[in-house]
């Protein structure tokens, strides 16, 4: 678990803070919009989109290409956000994205990433023994499935369309939805079976 | 890896060994209020054009080593954002007091 | 440096054995364990600031970044022989292999 911020930490925060009030360069009030703003984010975008693009493969295609258009083409605000970008899970191939450098993750679509994705282990662990990050977590992929790990180091934010569970055929896209977690979006599960 | 290869830098942790056997721990708690402060600190200062993320990064890989690896997640971003304040002249050194 | 890409798909690359930390201040987004290491270029992701100028507040001229697709296992003497690692490579870092 993630230790809470030591009391010298939330000081100095309070003196930042006032010091960039004094010279009139923020208000509290600004950060507090910008705050909401970015609590809004969740991984229920992400799913939405992964839902739309098994049904329709226009969308589908859309996704795979442009990351941030699709999720623009379902309402979400991307201006400034870094590009996105789309990694398609198959029979013989699974993604896993890490940014062992600093956080880097999807956060328009994804929302704020979780301790784990930022902790030491998992920023040093993904890369070099994916497979049993992967284990460790309950899921046991086969020889005959190509391990890609995607080290999220630049320009980019990566999230991961993970396969359709089969016994899905004729769900609706809400229905759907509700089978891709989080987890499935950054490629340490996968979505849940029907 | 060969016993010549340089010491990566401290942020640099892809595949080290320190962390081999260490769990993935399932840590699902969202951040905290002074997290989320620090975040959106950070995002309004580089709307404002007073820092890019690539300097929140420099300024979180300078942090000395023992520090970078006992501080929490944001506590390392908001050393790095006072630096880089100061740094600027935005802010005084006093801040830091 | 935002002309057209240097690599196509598929090109045989080697990431340079570079260690800019060594010699002093920098920011660098090529993860220690590539460097001097060949992989294959996936494809261009388009133009991007240098962030190596960007962490410093320097005019940071666009530059070409890469997907580029490595083997794991010779880069850690473990893992299956098919699986892959995927980084994000700026050109000034890639040199013909």
């Amino acid at each position: 678990m993630a230790a809470p911020p030591r009391p010298e930490s939330l000081a100095l925060l309070d003196r930042l803070m006032a010091a960039l009030e004094a010279k009139g360069i923020v208000t509290e009030a600004e950060i507090a919009e910008r705050q909401a703003n970015t609590d809004k984010a969740s991984p229920e975008t992400g799913a939405r989109m992964v839902a739309k693009a098994w049904t329709d493969p226009a969308y589908r295609q859309l996704l795979l290409t442009d990351g941030k258009a699709a999720a623009e083409a379902m309402g979400v605000s991307m201006a400034g956000a870094p590009p996105l970008g789309v990694l398609e899970n198959t029979p013989t191939r699974h993604h896993l994205v890490v940014c062992t450098l600093c956080s880097c993750y999807p956060r328009a679509v994804l929302g704020y990433p979780p301790n784990w994705y930022k902790s030491f282990a998992y920023r040093s662990r993904a890369v070099r023994e994916p497979r049993a990050v992967l284990a460790e977590w309950g899921l046991n992929l086969p020889d005959s499935v190509e391990v890609r790990v995607v080290d999220s180091t630049a320009d980019y934010r990566w999230m991961v369309l993970p396969m359709r569970p089969a016994g899905t055929e004729g769900w609706d896209e809400a229905r759907l939805a509700s089978l891709v977690t989080r987890d499935a979006l950054v490629g340490v599960a996968v979505a849940k079976p029907a | 890896m060969s016993d010549d290869t340089p010491i990566p830098a401290t942020h640099d942790i892809g595949g080290l060994a320190r962390f081999h056997c260490t769990p993935v721990e399932h840590d699902e708690v969202p951040p905290d209020g002074f997290g989320r402060k620090v975040d959106a600190l950070r995002q309004v200062l580089a709307q404002k054009g007073l820092m890019t993320v690539d300097e929140l990064r420099r300024g979180i890989e300078g942090i000395p080593e023992a520090e970078y690896f006992a501080l929490g997640y944001y506590e390392r971003w908001l050393r790095s954002i006072t630096a880089l304040m100061i740094e600027k002249g935005h802010v005084q050194k006093d801040v830091l007091e | 440096m935002s002309d057209a890409p240097r690599f196509a798909p598929g090109a045989a690359v080697r990431v340079k054995d570079d260690w800019p930390e060594r010699r002093g201040p920098c920011h660098i987004r090529t993860p220690h364990y590539i460097r001097g290491r060949r992989g294959t270029v996936v494809r261009p992701l388009g133009a991007f600031a240098n962030p190596e100028d960007l962490a410093f507040a320097r005019p940071a001229p666009k530059r070409t970044l890469y997907h580029v697709l490595f083997e794991q296992e010779p880069i850690w003497h473990e893992g299956k022989p098919a699986d892959t690692i995927m980084v994000e490579v700026f050109e000034h870092w890639l040199e013909e292999a």
